[in-house]
């Protein structure tokens, strides 16, 4: 289905969807090269790419995919073995190609020629000029004569997706001795006609030496949700009732029927003359609607759509109001007595509630798509390091909200080619630690609560915390013989402009990338947890929200004002006895459980002047590892609440990461909790340094 | 927008008064006028916006112009309105409430008539004042450059 009215721009994301399936497809042919189901989908994709991309305009990108396309058919027939090379440059030409269809001005001059030479190295076979093109052409030993009944429909915006039905009739003319009878039953009334649209079908029959795949092809390129049958029949003379039974436009007992009938129908005939061809219409009508209904109950099974990202935003947007205008109403119905308005706002609620689960669904995405694609990364990268390393993930069935993964792609990129740079060493250092000479990243995810943890797990050097140690003395991060546990430490690769490789490579070392990857986790409301044993490998565990959009929050008060604690911070709440209340001037912590846990009084962070009240709660939160108390005014209980982001004016203001709107339609705030813990944490150290 | 073109005809603009004096903004980036609704502060923010309100649905900065101004900040009235405008905030479209102690009109103005800013006599900062005008009885009137107002806000 087209998700947007420019056809280039719907065929730059369908091109898109099979580079990477090109992709995935090379690396598994690379690992697997016997496999001949892979080299058929390699070569049906750029198949695709070059016909497609044909009918498009990409000349370049069509002519050049040709002669990858050409290598893949001679793989496929058994002449030309798979080898590391050819694998190479098919993947350089799939970069490439995605290049031409993306923005083919971009291209380097020269680049087609050069990996096409390259690729005639690897096939022994000189660049080939494009004699064909389009469907049909494969030579294929031939078969002998036979014929088809073919019935087509295309969608009703095929013509300005740019087919053509008149070439595809022609295709099937040259094939053979070809009959085609045009169906006009969907005709509107012309002013309910969209000018533009395609309104017909074509009944064909076909005699033909080709095989079957070769009408197969010529409707390669528009298959996409047309309607398409094509069967193998015997080409006896048949009755008009027999061929319209074996068309489904009418069950043998329907014939039967008609037959009984005929008399009627004779004298309607003499009375009018044409009655007979319309009835053939109007069989063809029933045919159609038999299948139509028959293929109704069948797509239903696996029927995908495609929709536009920013409708499901908008979707997103209207439940989050409705969210809070169901808050509003609960509210109201619990200020009165009604107990039937109470019923009813109890049933919106639910009604509500499992809405937001549903469009939250729907923007669930497994993340084994943004899995798959560091196989390349990590592939060229071990190359261009000498190392031999191999990426192994699990988990990819795990969902993530559509933004989410987005946003995750440059920090994993980060993470891994540290771990490829830095983590783990060349085969022959491992081989001298007693390591398998093969180095593996794995990568996971999985479901935690209303989290997900995404880890990053290398077998490789693992990082020493004492060099950690150093350098962060070095640049001033950290006071000399500072009190730092190993987590700690280990969460100081993450600051700004930190980076203990010696020299800088190309590929990581710059000093930037962990701190940015800090701040894009940070964006993304997570958190980073690291954990490594020198000489075994390291370990990078991000934790992140299942959506960004709504959160189950805390409501607390501190003075007159409102705000919202994410509740999947939240460990626990405790009460702020007057000893510890008193206790705690300047050195602000508690004592839960036996373990010291810091705590930051909101109030005073406000620049709050309202008096202390008597009983205050504190609020213990956690991101990662570390823990710290807030102390407030009032816990008012649990909110489910939409997320607004604050404006570029209140940008400077750190401690929030958002605001959302409360059932009497006031703004609150809520708290950024990995902030406040750094903020404390900042003022700990502080402290203990002075 | 404060260019050539703009001079040769006249513009929609807003008259709002700001702890007694009067002031004019473009009409054309106003989207509507509210009475005052309840302000959210956000603790540690920039006197400038001190706090978020909700405009059907949407949380949005307040901003106080006399901040800009160098004006004392007057107790809210009956009069006190907050005019909701629309702009792009480092190429974010962006909707800001602007506090006012009173909104008298739009009206039109010929910018012809707008004299540029002098720049000794001034009791606020020329930055940002487009020029000076006057109301159709003779009174002066103070024209904003939102646009430098805004850029000076993020």
């Amino acid at each position: 289905m087209a998700i947007s009215n420019d056809p280039v721009e719907t065929f730059r994301i369908e091109a898109r969807e099979l580079f990477e399936q090109l992709e995935t497809t090379l690396l598994d042919i690379e690992a697997d090269p016997a496999n001949k189901d892979l080299i058929d989908t390699a070569f049906r994709a750029l198949h695709t790419i070059k016909g497609s991309g044909a009918m498009f305009g990409f000349d370049a990108a069509s002519a050049f995919t040709h002669h990858v396309e050409n290598a893949f058919d001679l793989v496929r027939k058994g002449q030309l073995p798979v080898t590391k090379e050819l694998v190479e440059v098919a993947l350089l030409a799939k970069d490439h190609m995605r290049i031409l269809i993306d923005d083919p001005e971009a291209a380097p001059p020269g680049r087609s020629e050069a990996i096409l030479s390259q690729l005639a190295a690897v096939t022994g076979v000189g660049p080939v000029a494009v004699v064909r093109s389009g469907g049909g052409e494969r030579p294929e030993p031939p078969s002998s004569r036979s014929t088809y009944r073919i019935h087509f429909r295309l969608v009703r915006n095929a013509l300005s997706m740019g087919a053509n039905p008149l070439l595809l009739l022609k295709e099937m003319r040259e094939m053979g001795d070809f009959t085609v009878v045009t169906i006009t039953d969907a005709l509107p009334h012309l002013e309910e006609m969209d000018p533009c649209g395609c309104y017909l079908a074509w009944d064909c029959v076909l005699s033909t030496d080709h095989p079957r795949s070769a009408i197969d092809e010529v409707f390669m390129f528009v298959i996409d949700d047309m309607e398409l049958t094509i069967e193998e029949i015997q080409p006896d003379p048949k009755l008009l009732g027999e061929i319209l039974v074996e068309h489904h436009a009418i069950g043998p007992d329907k014939v039967e029927q008609a037959v009984d009938r005929q008399p009627r129908l004779g004298a309607l005939l003499v009375e009018e003359g044409l009655v007979s061809h319309d009835k053939v219409v109007a069989a063809l009508a029933e045919q159609k609607h038999l299948k139509g209904e028959a293929e109704k109950s069948k797509k239903s099974e696996t029927a995908d759509i495609r929709v536009q990202a920013e409708r499901l935003d908008d979707l997103m947007d209207q439940v989050g109001e409705l969210v809070i205008a169901q808050a509003r109403l609960r509210q109201l119905a619990n200020a009165g007595n009604d107990t039937h308005l109470k019923s009813l706002v109890e049933e919106i609620e639910r009604l509500s509630s499992e809405l937001r689960d549903t469009t939250m669904g729907i923007r669930m995405v497994p993340i084994g798509s943004l899995f798959s694609r560091f196989r390349r990364l990590v592939r060229d990268l071990s190359k261009e390091l000498g190392k031999d390393v191999q990426l192994t993930t699990s988990g990819e069935e795990t969902e993530l909200d559509k933004t989410v993964i987005e946003r995750l792609h440059d920090p994993l990129v980060h993470l891994i080619r540290n771990s490829l740079d830095h983590g783990v060493g060349s085969p022959a250092e491992r081989e001298g630690s007693g390591k398998p000479r093969q180095g593996t990243v794995h990568l996971s995810a999985t479901h935690s609560g209303a989290q997900v943890l995404i880890r990053i797990k290398d077998d490789g050097r693992g990082i020493d915390p004492v060099k950690v140690r150093a350098k962060a003395e070095e640049t001033g991060l950290i006071q000399p013989g500072a009190d730092l546990t190993a987590t700690e430490i280990f969460q100081l690769i993450l600051q700004p402009g930190f980076s203990t490789a010696a020299k800088v490579t190309s590929v990581s070392g710059r000093g930037v990338g962990m701190d940015v990857v800090k701040r894009s986790i940070d964006a993304l409301r997570g958190t980073i947890d690291i954990n490594s044993v020198l000489g075994e490998g390291s370990e990078i565990t991000l934790r992140l929200p299942l959506t960004l959009a709504i959160i189950d929050g805390l409501l607390v008060r501190v003075g007159e004002g409102r705000y919202v604690i994410p509740l999947s911070a939240v460990e626990e709440c405790v009460e702020l006895t007057p000893e510890d209340d008193l206790r705690a001037t300047g050195r602000d912590f508690l004592n839960i459980r036996d373990e010291v846990v810091p705590f930051l009084r909101l109030k005073s962070l406000f620049h709050l002047t309202t008096p202390p009240e008597p009983y205050q709660k504190v609020v213990i939160v956690a991101a990662g590892d570390m823990r710290v108390g807030l102390v407030v005014d009032q816990i008012i209980g649990d909110y489910q609440t939409v997320i607004k982001s604050l404006s570029k004016i209140h940008s400077a203001v750190q401690t929030f990461s958002g605001a959302t709107i409360l059932g009497d339609g006031t703004v609150a705030l809520i708290l950024d909790i990995p902030r406040l813990i750094d903020l404390s944490h900042a003022s700990d150290s502080q402290k203990k340094a002075s | 927008m404060g260019s050539v073109h703009a001079i040769s005809r006249p513009v929609e603009i807003l008259t709002l008064g700001l702890s007694g004096e009067a002031f004019a903004l473009e009409a054309g980036i106003v989207s509507e006028i509210l009475d005052l609704v309840p302000v959210t502060a956000v603790p540690n923010a920039p006197d400038h916006a001190p706090g978020l309100i909700n405009v059907r649905g949407k949380v949005v900065p307040l901003v106080d112009l006399r901040v800009f101004l160098g004006m004392a900040r007057n107790d809210d009235t009956i009069d006190t309105r907050i005019i909701v405008v629309e702009t792009v905030l480092d190429g974010e479209p962006t909707i800001i409430g602007l506090l006012a102690d009173k909104v008298y009109e739009v009206t039109e103005i010929d910018m012809q008539a707008i004299e540029t800013t002098p720049k000794v006599g001034m009791t606020w900062p020329t930055e940002f004042i487009r020029g000076i005008g006057h109301r159709n009885g003779g009174d002066f009137l103070i024209v904003l450059d939102m646009d430098a107002i805004f850029a000076s806000a993020q």
